[in-house]
Protein backbone atom coordinates (compact mmCIF):
# COMPACT_ATOMS: atom_id res chain seq x y z
CA UNK A 1 0.00 0.00 0.00
CA UNK A 2 0.89 3.42 -1.05
CA UNK A 3 1.19 6.23 1.70
CA UNK A 4 0.90 9.67 0.89
CA UNK A 5 2.80 12.91 2.08
CA UNK A 6 -0.36 13.99 4.11
CA UNK A 7 -0.02 10.21 6.17
CA UNK A 8 3.68 11.02 6.43
CA UNK A 9 2.64 14.00 7.96
CA UNK A 10 0.37 12.52 10.49
CA UNK A 11 3.28 9.32 11.56
CA UNK A 12 5.82 12.18 12.51
CA UNK A 13 3.42 13.72 14.23
CA UNK A 14 2.53 10.63 16.22
CA UNK A 15 6.41 10.13 16.54
CA UNK A 16 6.76 13.44 18.10
CA UNK A 17 9.83 13.80 14.82
CA UNK A 18 9.36 17.11 13.25
CA UNK A 19 9.80 16.66 9.40
CA UNK A 20 10.20 19.90 7.18
CA UNK A 21 7.50 20.24 4.14
CA UNK A 22 9.99 19.45 1.69
CA UNK A 23 10.81 16.29 3.19
CA UNK A 24 7.42 14.47 3.29
CA UNK A 25 7.01 13.51 -0.57
CA UNK A 26 10.72 11.79 -0.57
CA UNK A 27 9.98 10.05 2.70
CA UNK A 28 6.60 8.65 1.28
CA UNK A 29 8.14 7.46 -1.98
CA UNK A 30 10.75 6.15 0.98
CA UNK A 31 8.35 4.35 2.90
CA UNK A 32 5.92 3.38 0.78
CA UNK A 33 8.84 1.04 -1.23
CA UNK A 34 9.44 -0.88 2.11
CA UNK A 35 5.82 -0.79 2.76
CA UNK A 36 5.36 -2.39 -0.57
CA UNK A 37 7.99 -4.85 0.51
CA UNK A 38 6.55 -5.98 3.38
CA UNK A 39 3.15 -6.84 1.47
CA UNK A 40 4.32 -10.55 0.20
CA UNK A 41 3.77 -11.29 3.91
CA UNK A 42 -0.02 -11.73 2.43
CA UNK A 43 1.06 -14.37 0.68
CA UNK A 44 1.35 -16.38 4.25
CA UNK A 45 -1.51 -18.26 5.39
CA UNK A 46 -1.98 -17.40 9.19
CA UNK A 47 -5.45 -18.81 9.68
CA UNK A 48 -5.66 -20.14 12.92
CA UNK A 49 -2.46 -18.94 13.93
CA UNK A 50 -1.30 -17.55 17.43
CA UNK A 51 0.26 -14.19 17.31
CA UNK A 52 4.17 -15.01 18.99
CA UNK A 53 4.74 -12.24 21.41
CA UNK A 54 7.68 -13.58 22.99
CA UNK A 55 10.48 -15.85 21.85
CA UNK A 56 10.86 -17.49 25.24
CA UNK A 57 8.28 -19.83 26.41
CA UNK A 58 8.54 -18.78 30.31
CA UNK A 59 6.01 -16.88 32.46
CA UNK A 60 6.82 -13.79 34.05
CA UNK A 61 8.13 -14.42 37.06
CA UNK A 62 6.49 -11.88 39.84
CA UNK A 63 8.25 -10.28 42.54
CA UNK A 64 8.19 -8.97 46.34
CA UNK A 65 6.12 -5.40 45.97
CA UNK A 66 8.81 -3.71 48.20
CA UNK A 67 11.47 -0.48 47.05
CA UNK A 68 14.54 -2.11 45.78
CA UNK A 69 16.13 1.35 44.83
CA UNK A 70 15.79 4.99 45.15
CA UNK A 71 16.85 8.01 47.37
CA UNK A 72 19.75 9.42 45.33
CA UNK A 73 18.26 12.29 43.26
CA UNK A 74 21.88 13.09 42.37
CA UNK A 75 22.26 10.11 40.26
CA UNK A 76 18.79 10.39 38.87
CA UNK A 77 19.48 14.02 37.78
CA UNK A 78 23.20 13.44 36.48
CA UNK A 79 22.57 13.40 32.89
CA UNK A 80 19.24 15.64 32.62
CA UNK A 81 19.22 18.82 30.70
CA UNK A 82 18.16 21.16 32.85
CA UNK A 83 17.55 20.77 36.98
CA UNK A 84 16.40 23.10 39.47
CA UNK A 85 16.62 21.70 43.35
CA UNK A 86 16.48 17.84 43.04
CA UNK A 87 13.69 18.25 39.54
CA UNK A 88 13.83 17.90 36.57
CA UNK A 89 12.71 21.14 34.48
CA UNK A 90 10.69 20.71 31.80
CA UNK A 91 8.94 23.10 29.77
CA UNK A 92 5.43 24.72 30.58
CA UNK A 93 2.87 22.38 30.27
CA UNK A 94 0.05 24.43 31.69
CA UNK A 95 -0.67 28.23 31.27
CA UNK B 1 54.97 -5.65 21.93
CA UNK B 2 52.73 -6.12 18.87
CA UNK B 3 53.02 -10.30 19.62
CA UNK B 4 50.91 -9.78 22.57
CA UNK B 5 48.05 -8.35 21.14
CA UNK B 6 47.87 -11.29 18.68
CA UNK B 7 47.48 -14.07 21.19
CA UNK B 8 44.26 -15.30 21.49
CA UNK B 9 42.09 -14.63 24.51
CA UNK B 10 42.69 -18.63 25.51
CA UNK B 11 46.44 -17.80 25.18
CA UNK B 12 46.73 -14.25 26.49
CA UNK B 13 44.88 -15.86 29.81
CA UNK B 14 47.43 -19.04 29.81
CA UNK B 15 50.26 -16.59 29.68
CA UNK B 16 48.70 -14.04 32.37
CA UNK B 17 48.39 -17.12 35.04
CA UNK B 18 51.57 -18.71 33.71
CA UNK B 19 52.76 -14.90 35.14
CA UNK B 20 54.73 -15.05 31.22
CA UNK B 21 53.68 -11.12 31.10
CA UNK B 22 51.42 -8.85 33.47
CA UNK B 23 48.06 -7.62 32.69
CA UNK B 24 49.57 -3.97 33.03
CA UNK B 25 51.82 -5.18 30.01
CA UNK B 26 49.27 -6.79 27.61
CA UNK B 27 46.94 -3.55 28.08
CA UNK B 28 49.60 -1.39 27.76
CA UNK B 29 50.00 -2.89 24.29
CA UNK B 30 46.15 -3.05 23.25
CA UNK B 31 45.98 0.80 24.47
CA UNK B 32 48.84 1.32 21.65
CA UNK B 33 47.36 -0.66 19.43
CA UNK B 34 44.29 1.45 19.70
CA UNK B 35 45.83 4.55 19.61
CA UNK B 36 47.23 3.57 16.53
CA UNK B 37 44.49 2.30 14.80
CA UNK B 38 42.23 5.44 14.98
CA UNK B 39 41.94 5.82 11.30
CA UNK B 40 39.62 2.39 11.94
CA UNK B 41 37.15 4.44 13.55
CA UNK B 42 36.48 1.29 15.75
CA UNK B 43 36.77 2.91 18.98
CA UNK B 44 33.96 6.32 20.13
CA UNK B 45 35.74 6.48 23.34
CA UNK B 46 39.28 5.15 24.65
CA UNK B 47 39.64 4.81 27.99
CA UNK B 48 43.31 4.17 28.58
CA UNK B 49 43.87 5.66 32.40
CA UNK B 50 40.49 3.32 33.28
CA UNK B 51 41.98 -0.16 31.23
CA UNK B 52 45.62 0.91 32.91
CA UNK B 53 43.77 1.49 36.54
CA UNK B 54 41.85 -2.18 35.45
CA UNK B 55 44.96 -3.79 34.53
CA UNK B 56 46.84 -3.20 37.74
CA UNK B 57 44.14 -3.75 40.16
CA UNK B 58 43.66 -7.57 38.28
CA UNK B 59 47.98 -7.85 38.81
CA UNK B 60 47.24 -7.27 41.76
CA UNK B 61 44.35 -9.58 42.41
CA UNK B 62 46.44 -12.10 40.88
CA UNK B 63 49.06 -11.91 43.43
CA UNK B 64 47.00 -12.59 45.70
CA UNK B 65 45.75 -16.06 44.03
CA UNK B 66 42.56 -14.38 43.56
CA UNK B 67 42.39 -14.05 39.82
CA UNK B 68 39.15 -14.93 37.93
CA UNK B 69 38.29 -16.52 34.50
CA UNK B 70 38.76 -13.51 32.82
CA UNK B 71 41.67 -11.99 35.13
CA UNK B 72 43.51 -9.14 33.13
CA UNK B 73 42.19 -9.70 29.52
CA UNK B 74 41.57 -6.08 27.54
CA UNK B 75 38.55 -6.12 26.07
CA UNK B 76 36.33 -4.03 23.58
CA UNK B 77 33.05 -3.18 24.72
CA UNK B 78 30.35 -2.09 22.19
CA UNK B 79 28.66 1.49 23.17
CA UNK B 80 25.13 -0.23 22.98
CA UNK B 81 26.16 -1.22 27.01
CA UNK B 82 25.71 1.31 29.47
CA UNK B 83 28.78 1.43 31.38
CA UNK B 84 29.25 3.30 34.85
CA UNK B 85 30.97 7.07 34.29
CA UNK B 86 32.00 6.26 30.73
CA UNK B 87 29.97 7.72 27.88
CA UNK B 88 27.28 5.10 26.29
CA UNK B 89 25.27 6.75 23.13
CA UNK B 90 24.41 3.91 21.37
CA UNK B 91 25.87 6.10 18.39
CA UNK B 92 23.72 8.70 18.49
CA UNK B 93 23.54 12.52 19.13
CA UNK B 94 20.31 11.93 20.70
CA UNK B 95 22.37 10.31 23.67
CA UNK B 96 25.88 12.47 23.33
CA UNK B 97 27.52 13.07 26.78
CA UNK B 98 25.49 10.86 28.00
CA UNK B 99 26.84 9.08 31.41
CA UNK B 100 25.34 5.92 33.20
CA UNK B 101 25.11 5.81 36.72
CA UNK B 102 24.76 2.17 36.59
CA UNK B 103 26.25 -0.63 34.95
CA UNK B 104 25.02 -3.40 32.28
CA UNK B 105 24.49 -6.76 33.48
CA UNK B 106 26.70 -8.22 30.79
CA UNK B 107 29.91 -5.75 31.38
CA UNK B 108 29.59 -6.37 35.46
CA UNK B 109 29.54 -10.00 34.94
CA UNK B 110 32.82 -9.46 32.63
CA UNK B 111 33.91 -7.44 35.32
CA UNK B 112 33.13 -9.79 38.20
CA UNK B 113 35.65 -12.14 35.94
CA UNK B 114 38.04 -9.54 35.53
CA UNK B 115 38.25 -8.28 32.31
CA UNK B 116 40.11 -4.94 31.27
CA UNK B 117 37.81 -2.20 29.25
CA UNK B 118 39.98 -0.53 26.92
CA UNK B 119 36.43 1.64 25.66
CA UNK B 120 33.24 1.79 23.98
CA UNK B 121 33.12 0.33 20.36
CA UNK B 122 31.44 1.88 17.37
CA UNK B 123 27.80 0.58 15.70
CA UNK B 124 25.16 2.15 13.63
CA UNK B 125 23.00 4.60 15.41
CA UNK B 126 20.66 2.36 18.11
CA UNK B 127 22.28 -1.22 15.85
CA UNK B 128 20.21 0.11 13.35
CA UNK B 129 22.23 -1.02 10.34
CA UNK B 130 24.43 -3.49 8.35
CA UNK B 131 27.19 -1.64 7.41
CA UNK B 132 28.02 1.45 10.28
CA UNK B 133 27.17 4.07 8.27
CA UNK B 134 24.26 5.05 10.46
CA UNK B 135 26.76 5.92 13.42
CA UNK B 136 26.60 9.48 14.57
CA UNK B 137 30.44 9.47 14.91
CA UNK B 138 31.16 8.35 11.20
CA UNK B 139 31.56 4.42 9.54
CA UNK B 140 33.83 2.25 11.02
CA UNK B 141 36.27 0.98 8.44
CA UNK B 142 37.26 -2.73 7.58
CA UNK B 143 40.42 -3.57 8.10
CA UNK B 144 40.24 -5.98 5.45
CA UNK B 145 40.31 -4.37 1.90
CA UNK B 146 40.23 -6.49 -1.67
CA UNK B 147 43.77 -8.07 -2.76
CA UNK B 148 44.96 -5.09 -4.72
CA UNK B 149 42.79 -2.49 -4.16
CA UNK B 150 42.54 0.32 -1.28
CA UNK B 151 38.80 1.04 -1.55
CA UNK B 152 37.21 1.64 2.38
CA UNK B 153 34.83 -1.27 2.96
CA UNK B 154 32.25 -1.71 5.56
CA UNK B 155 33.16 -4.01 8.66
CA UNK B 156 29.43 -5.26 8.24
CA UNK B 157 27.19 -3.25 11.57
CA UNK B 158 25.72 -3.73 13.32
CA UNK B 159 28.38 -4.74 15.69
CA UNK B 160 31.22 -3.22 12.98
CA UNK B 161 33.25 -1.34 15.99
CA UNK B 162 33.20 -4.83 17.38
CA UNK B 163 34.18 -6.48 14.43
CA UNK B 164 36.79 -4.93 13.25
CA UNK B 165 38.28 -4.10 16.47
CA UNK B 166 39.20 -7.89 16.94
CA UNK B 167 40.10 -8.01 13.47
CA UNK B 168 42.86 -5.59 13.59
CA UNK B 169 44.38 -6.94 17.06
CA UNK B 170 43.01 -3.79 19.09
CA UNK B 171 41.34 -5.65 21.81
CA UNK B 172 41.38 -9.68 22.37
CA UNK B 173 37.39 -9.69 22.06
CA UNK B 174 34.65 -7.62 22.06
CA UNK B 175 30.91 -7.54 23.58
CA UNK B 176 28.05 -6.91 20.49
CA UNK B 177 24.41 -7.43 19.88
CA UNK B 178 22.46 -8.94 17.67
CA UNK B 179 18.96 -8.32 16.73
CA UNK B 180 18.63 -9.13 12.87
CA UNK B 181 22.20 -10.48 12.43
CA UNK B 182 24.24 -7.96 14.12
CA UNK B 183 26.82 -9.86 15.51
CA UNK B 184 26.66 -12.54 12.79
CA UNK B 185 26.74 -10.54 9.58
CA UNK B 186 30.06 -8.15 10.74
CA UNK B 187 32.09 -11.71 11.98
CA UNK B 188 31.75 -12.83 8.65
CA UNK B 189 32.93 -9.33 6.86
CA UNK B 190 35.77 -9.46 9.16
CA UNK B 191 36.85 -13.11 9.63
CA UNK B 192 35.76 -13.17 13.19
CA UNK B 193 33.61 -15.47 14.87
CA UNK B 194 30.44 -14.19 16.52
CA UNK B 195 27.80 -16.19 18.30
CA UNK B 196 23.96 -14.40 19.39
CA UNK B 197 22.98 -17.09 22.05
CA UNK B 198 19.62 -18.27 22.97
CA UNK B 199 17.28 -15.01 23.91
CA UNK B 200 16.95 -14.83 27.49
CA UNK B 201 20.64 -16.04 27.59
CA UNK B 202 22.50 -12.79 28.43
CA UNK B 203 20.71 -9.76 30.52
CA UNK B 204 19.57 -7.03 28.76
CA UNK B 205 19.59 -4.95 31.56
CA UNK B 206 21.31 -2.10 30.56
CA UNK B 207 21.37 -2.43 27.36
CA UNK B 208 20.07 0.26 25.22
CA UNK B 209 16.84 -1.12 23.84
CA UNK B 210 16.22 -0.79 19.97
CA UNK B 211 13.66 -4.53 19.67
CA UNK B 212 13.22 -5.91 22.82
CA UNK B 213 11.97 -9.22 21.94
CA UNK B 214 15.25 -9.77 19.12
CA UNK B 215 17.64 -8.28 20.74
CA UNK B 216 19.88 -10.30 22.38
CA UNK B 217 24.18 -9.44 23.32
CA UNK B 218 27.05 -11.93 22.49
CA UNK B 219 30.66 -12.38 22.01
CA UNK B 220 33.11 -11.59 19.08
CA UNK B 221 36.44 -12.55 18.85
CA UNK B 222 39.25 -14.57 17.39
CA UNK B 223 39.12 -18.49 17.61
CA UNK B 224 35.40 -20.34 18.69
CA UNK B 225 37.14 -20.81 22.13
CA UNK B 226 37.58 -17.53 22.72
CA UNK B 227 33.77 -16.65 22.10
CA UNK B 228 33.09 -19.49 24.70
CA UNK B 229 34.95 -18.08 27.15
CA UNK B 230 33.44 -14.62 26.87
CA UNK B 231 30.43 -16.43 26.48
CA UNK B 232 30.23 -18.24 29.60
CA UNK B 233 31.12 -14.97 31.79
CA UNK B 234 28.45 -12.97 30.48
CA UNK B 235 25.36 -15.06 30.56
CA UNK B 236 22.94 -15.71 33.35
CA UNK B 237 20.18 -15.25 35.22
CA UNK B 238 19.62 -12.09 36.10
CA UNK B 239 16.46 -10.70 37.88
CA UNK B 240 16.71 -7.18 36.63
CA UNK B 241 15.91 -8.84 33.03
CA UNK B 242 12.33 -10.41 33.01
CA UNK B 243 13.48 -12.23 30.00
CA UNK B 244 16.57 -13.68 31.44
CA UNK B 245 15.83 -17.14 31.45
CA UNK B 246 16.48 -18.71 35.16
CA UNK B 247 18.59 -21.53 33.89
CA UNK B 248 22.42 -23.18 34.55
CA UNK B 249 25.27 -21.88 32.26
CA UNK B 250 26.71 -24.56 30.97
CA UNK B 251 30.68 -24.87 30.75
CA UNK B 252 30.94 -23.61 26.99
CA UNK B 253 34.77 -23.74 26.84
CA UNK B 254 34.46 -27.53 27.46
CA UNK B 255 32.30 -28.47 24.03
CA UNK B 256 35.07 -26.86 21.89
CA UNK B 257 37.26 -30.04 20.26
CA UNK B 258 34.69 -32.18 21.44
CA UNK B 259 33.59 -34.95 18.82
CA UNK B 260 30.86 -34.34 16.48
CA UNK B 261 30.38 -37.37 15.23
CA UNK B 262 27.23 -38.69 14.67
CA UNK B 263 25.73 -35.16 14.34
CA UNK B 264 22.63 -34.92 11.94
CA UNK B 265 23.09 -31.57 10.46
CA UNK B 266 20.57 -29.80 8.46
CA UNK B 267 20.63 -27.88 5.06
CA UNK B 268 17.66 -25.69 4.63
CA UNK B 269 16.76 -25.39 1.02
CA UNK B 270 15.51 -22.20 1.13
CA UNK B 271 18.99 -20.57 2.08
CA UNK B 272 19.26 -21.49 -2.06
CA UNK B 273 18.68 -18.04 -3.06
CA UNK B 274 18.84 -16.43 -6.23
CA UNK B 275 21.84 -14.03 -7.28
CA UNK B 276 23.64 -15.88 -4.50
CA UNK B 277 27.76 -15.08 -5.74
CA UNK B 278 28.95 -18.81 -6.55
CA UNK B 279 31.68 -18.59 -4.42
CA UNK B 280 29.07 -18.64 -1.46
CA UNK B 281 27.50 -21.24 -2.86
CA UNK B 282 31.11 -23.13 -2.94
CA UNK B 283 32.03 -22.77 0.46
CA UNK B 284 28.65 -23.33 1.69
CA UNK B 285 29.40 -26.90 0.40
CA UNK B 286 32.98 -27.12 1.42
CA UNK B 287 31.44 -26.84 4.98
CA UNK B 288 29.00 -29.77 3.98
CA UNK B 289 32.42 -31.80 3.22
CA UNK B 290 34.00 -30.74 6.06
CA UNK B 291 31.42 -31.70 8.56
CA UNK B 292 30.99 -35.17 6.78
CA UNK B 293 34.36 -35.32 6.80
CA UNK B 294 34.12 -35.05 11.05
CA UNK B 295 31.73 -37.92 10.94
CA UNK B 296 28.32 -35.93 10.95
CA UNK B 297 24.97 -36.91 8.98
CA UNK B 298 24.25 -34.06 6.65
CA UNK B 299 19.91 -33.62 6.33
CA UNK B 300 18.43 -31.72 3.79
CA UNK B 301 15.32 -30.00 5.47
CA UNK B 302 13.00 -27.33 4.46
CA UNK B 303 12.28 -23.96 6.25
CA UNK B 304 9.75 -22.93 3.88
CA UNK B 305 9.15 -19.31 5.72
CA UNK B 306 12.16 -18.14 5.30
CA UNK B 307 11.69 -16.23 2.98
CA UNK B 308 9.34 -13.81 4.96
CA UNK B 309 11.48 -13.99 7.64
CA UNK B 310 13.10 -10.17 6.58
CA UNK B 311 9.20 -8.25 5.50
CA UNK B 312 8.24 -9.95 9.20
CA UNK B 313 11.14 -8.27 10.98
CA UNK B 314 10.97 -5.25 9.36
CA UNK B 315 7.36 -4.83 10.92
CA UNK B 316 8.28 -6.34 14.40
CA UNK B 317 11.72 -4.55 14.85
CA UNK B 318 10.31 -0.44 13.52
CA UNK B 319 7.14 -1.46 15.90
CA UNK B 320 8.99 -2.21 19.54
CA UNK B 321 11.80 0.23 17.82
CA UNK B 322 9.10 2.86 17.29
CA UNK B 323 7.93 2.23 20.96
CA UNK B 324 11.71 1.74 22.67
CA UNK B 325 12.97 4.88 21.32
CA UNK B 326 9.61 6.87 22.57
CA UNK B 327 11.77 7.70 25.76
CA UNK B 328 14.23 10.21 24.16
CA UNK B 329 12.28 13.00 24.88
CA UNK B 330 14.74 15.35 26.13
CA UNK B 331 13.68 15.80 29.42
CA UNK B 332 15.67 13.52 31.56
CA UNK B 333 18.86 12.84 29.89
CA UNK B 334 19.85 13.30 26.23
CA UNK B 335 19.79 15.68 23.96
CA UNK B 336 17.15 18.71 24.31
CA UNK B 337 16.04 21.28 21.60
CA UNK B 338 13.99 23.76 22.93
CA UNK B 339 11.32 24.72 21.06
CA UNK B 340 8.27 27.31 21.43
CA UNK B 341 6.29 24.90 23.56
CA UNK B 342 6.26 20.99 24.91
CA UNK B 343 5.57 19.62 21.46
CA UNK B 344 7.71 21.58 19.50
CA UNK B 345 10.68 21.13 21.60
CA UNK B 346 9.96 17.17 21.83
CA UNK B 347 9.71 16.91 17.98
CA UNK B 348 12.92 19.37 17.44
CA UNK B 349 14.82 17.02 19.66
CA UNK B 350 14.00 14.01 18.50
CA UNK B 351 14.55 15.82 14.71
CA UNK B 352 18.06 16.70 15.55
CA UNK B 353 18.49 14.10 17.46
CA UNK B 354 18.36 10.33 15.62
CA UNK B 355 19.68 10.16 12.14
CA UNK B 356 17.87 8.99 8.97
CA UNK B 357 17.66 5.62 9.39
CA UNK B 358 16.53 5.50 13.10
CA UNK B 359 13.78 8.47 12.09
CA UNK B 360 12.81 6.17 9.27
CA UNK B 361 12.03 2.57 11.32
CA UNK B 362 10.26 4.47 13.49
CA UNK B 363 7.77 6.16 11.44
CA UNK B 364 7.22 3.19 9.95
CA UNK B 365 6.91 1.24 13.00
CA UNK B 366 4.60 3.95 14.07
CA UNK B 367 2.39 4.26 11.23
CA UNK B 368 2.24 -0.06 11.54
CA UNK B 369 1.21 -0.26 14.99
CA UNK B 370 -1.62 2.98 14.56
CA UNK B 371 -4.81 2.80 14.76
CA UNK B 372 -6.72 1.12 11.74
CA UNK B 373 -3.45 -0.40 10.33
CA UNK B 374 -2.30 -3.04 13.35
CA UNK B 375 -4.42 -6.00 12.42
CA UNK B 376 -2.70 -5.99 8.97
CA UNK B 377 0.30 -5.03 9.90
CA UNK B 378 1.71 -5.82 13.18
CA UNK B 379 -0.90 -9.21 14.58
CA UNK B 380 0.21 -10.31 11.18
CA UNK B 381 3.70 -10.46 10.99
CA UNK B 382 3.92 -11.92 14.41
CA UNK B 383 1.56 -14.85 13.14
CA UNK B 384 4.33 -15.26 10.08
CA UNK B 385 6.49 -15.05 12.88
CA UNK B 386 5.29 -17.64 14.45
CA UNK B 387 4.90 -20.29 11.46
CA UNK B 388 8.83 -19.17 10.93
CA UNK B 389 9.59 -20.61 14.53
CA UNK B 390 7.62 -23.51 13.71
CA UNK B 391 9.42 -24.15 10.83
CA UNK B 392 12.62 -24.86 12.79
CA UNK B 393 10.88 -26.24 15.36
CA UNK B 394 10.30 -28.96 12.81
CA UNK B 395 13.68 -29.25 11.25
CA UNK B 396 15.02 -29.86 14.85
CA UNK B 397 12.77 -33.14 15.26
CA UNK B 398 15.43 -34.52 11.87
CA UNK B 399 18.70 -32.30 12.92
CA UNK B 400 20.81 -31.33 15.79
CA UNK B 401 21.91 -28.06 14.34
CA UNK B 402 21.83 -26.29 10.58
CA UNK B 403 24.35 -25.10 8.42
CA UNK B 404 24.11 -22.04 6.06
CA UNK B 405 26.13 -19.18 5.07
CA UNK B 406 26.06 -16.08 7.45
CA UNK B 407 25.58 -13.37 4.32
CA UNK B 408 24.65 -13.12 0.99
CA UNK B 409 28.19 -11.27 0.12
CA UNK B 410 31.65 -10.11 1.49
CA UNK B 411 31.93 -7.04 2.67
CA UNK B 412 30.78 -4.72 0.31
CA UNK B 413 32.91 -1.17 -0.28
CA UNK B 414 31.44 2.35 2.33
CA UNK B 415 28.79 4.22 0.44
CA UNK B 416 27.70 1.13 -2.18
CA UNK B 417 24.13 0.44 -0.47
CA UNK B 418 23.38 3.69 1.56
CA UNK B 419 20.66 4.82 -0.79
CA UNK B 420 18.84 1.86 -1.12
CA UNK B 421 17.27 0.71 2.39
CA UNK B 422 16.19 -2.79 1.01
CA UNK B 423 19.05 -3.91 -0.68
CA UNK B 424 20.93 -2.78 2.99
CA UNK B 425 18.10 -5.09 4.58
CA UNK B 426 19.11 -7.90 2.56
CA UNK B 427 21.88 -8.21 4.16
CA UNK B 428 20.73 -9.90 7.30
CA UNK B 429 18.74 -12.46 4.64
CA UNK B 430 20.65 -15.75 6.32
CA UNK B 431 20.57 -14.01 9.98
CA UNK B 432 17.46 -12.59 10.77
CA UNK B 433 15.49 -16.30 10.84
CA UNK B 434 17.09 -16.99 14.08
CA UNK B 435 16.33 -13.80 15.92
CA UNK B 436 12.58 -14.38 15.68
CA UNK B 437 12.71 -17.93 16.59
CA UNK B 438 14.97 -16.90 19.63
CA UNK B 439 17.78 -19.00 18.40
CA UNK B 440 21.49 -19.34 18.94
CA UNK B 441 23.41 -18.56 15.73
CA UNK B 442 27.18 -18.49 15.27
CA UNK B 443 29.10 -17.48 12.63
CA UNK B 444 32.97 -19.16 11.55
CA UNK B 445 35.20 -17.52 9.12
CA UNK B 446 35.40 -20.48 6.55
CA UNK B 447 37.30 -19.30 3.97
CA UNK B 448 38.38 -16.08 1.61
CA UNK B 449 36.75 -15.32 -1.71
CA UNK B 450 38.24 -14.44 -4.94
CA UNK B 451 39.46 -10.93 -3.93
CA UNK B 452 40.89 -12.46 -0.65
CA UNK B 453 38.00 -11.13 1.23
CA UNK B 454 36.99 -13.53 4.45
CA UNK B 455 33.66 -15.16 4.42
CA UNK B 456 31.87 -16.65 7.04
CA UNK B 457 29.68 -19.93 7.69
CA UNK B 458 26.92 -19.89 10.30
CA UNK B 459 25.66 -22.55 12.24
CA UNK B 460 21.87 -22.76 13.87
CA UNK B 461 21.02 -24.36 17.10
CA UNK B 462 18.46 -25.49 19.16
CA UNK B 463 17.25 -23.18 21.99
CA UNK B 464 19.91 -23.52 25.06
CA UNK B 465 22.12 -25.35 22.92
CA UNK B 466 24.91 -23.40 21.97
CA UNK B 467 27.34 -26.34 23.37
CA UNK B 468 26.21 -28.41 19.94
CA UNK B 469 27.79 -24.76 18.61
CA UNK B 470 30.91 -24.47 19.99
CA UNK B 471 31.48 -28.43 18.96
CA UNK B 472 30.44 -27.88 15.30
CA UNK B 473 32.50 -24.04 15.01
CA UNK B 474 35.63 -25.84 16.66
CA UNK B 475 35.22 -28.89 13.80
CA UNK B 476 34.48 -26.36 11.00
CA UNK B 477 37.59 -23.78 12.39
CA UNK B 478 39.65 -26.59 12.46
CA UNK B 479 39.27 -27.86 9.06
CA UNK B 480 38.94 -24.45 7.55
CA UNK B 481 42.53 -23.97 9.38
CA UNK B 482 41.72 -20.30 8.66
CA UNK B 483 44.52 -18.12 9.36
CA UNK B 484 44.09 -14.91 6.67
CA UNK B 485 44.57 -12.06 8.51
CA UNK B 486 44.40 -8.20 6.94
CA UNK B 487 47.70 -6.51 5.64
CA UNK B 488 48.00 -4.03 8.24
CA UNK B 489 47.71 -0.20 5.68
CA UNK B 490 46.31 1.78 9.16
Amino acid sequence: MAIDAATVRKVARLARIAEPEERLEPLARELSGILNWIEQLNEVDTNGVEPMTSAVHVTLPMREDVVTDGGDPAKVLSNSPKTASNFFVVPKVVE
Amino acid sequence: MSELTSLTLKAALDGLASKSFSSEEITQAHVQAVEAARALNAFVVETPEKALEMAKASDERRARGEAGPLDGAPLGIKDLFCTEGVESTAASKILKGFKPTYESTVTANLFRDGAVMLGKLNMDEFAMGSSNETSAWGPVVNPWRAEGGNAQLTPGGSSGGSAAAVAADLCLGATATDTGGSIRQPAAFTGTVGIKPTYGRCSRWGVVAFASSLDQAGPMARTVEDTAILLKSMSGHDPKDSTSLPVEVPDFPSFVGKSVKGLRVGVPKEYRVEGMPPEIEKLWQQGIDWLKEAGCEIVEVSLPHTKYALPAYYIIAPAEASSNLARYDGMRYGLRVDGSNLTETYEQTRAQGFGDEVKRRILIGTYVLSAGYYDAYYLKALKVRRRIADDFDQAFEKVDALLTPTAPSAAFALGENSDDPIAMYLNDIFTVTVNLAGLPGMSVPAGVDANGLPLGLQLIGRALDEGTLFSLGGAIEKAADFRAKPAKWW
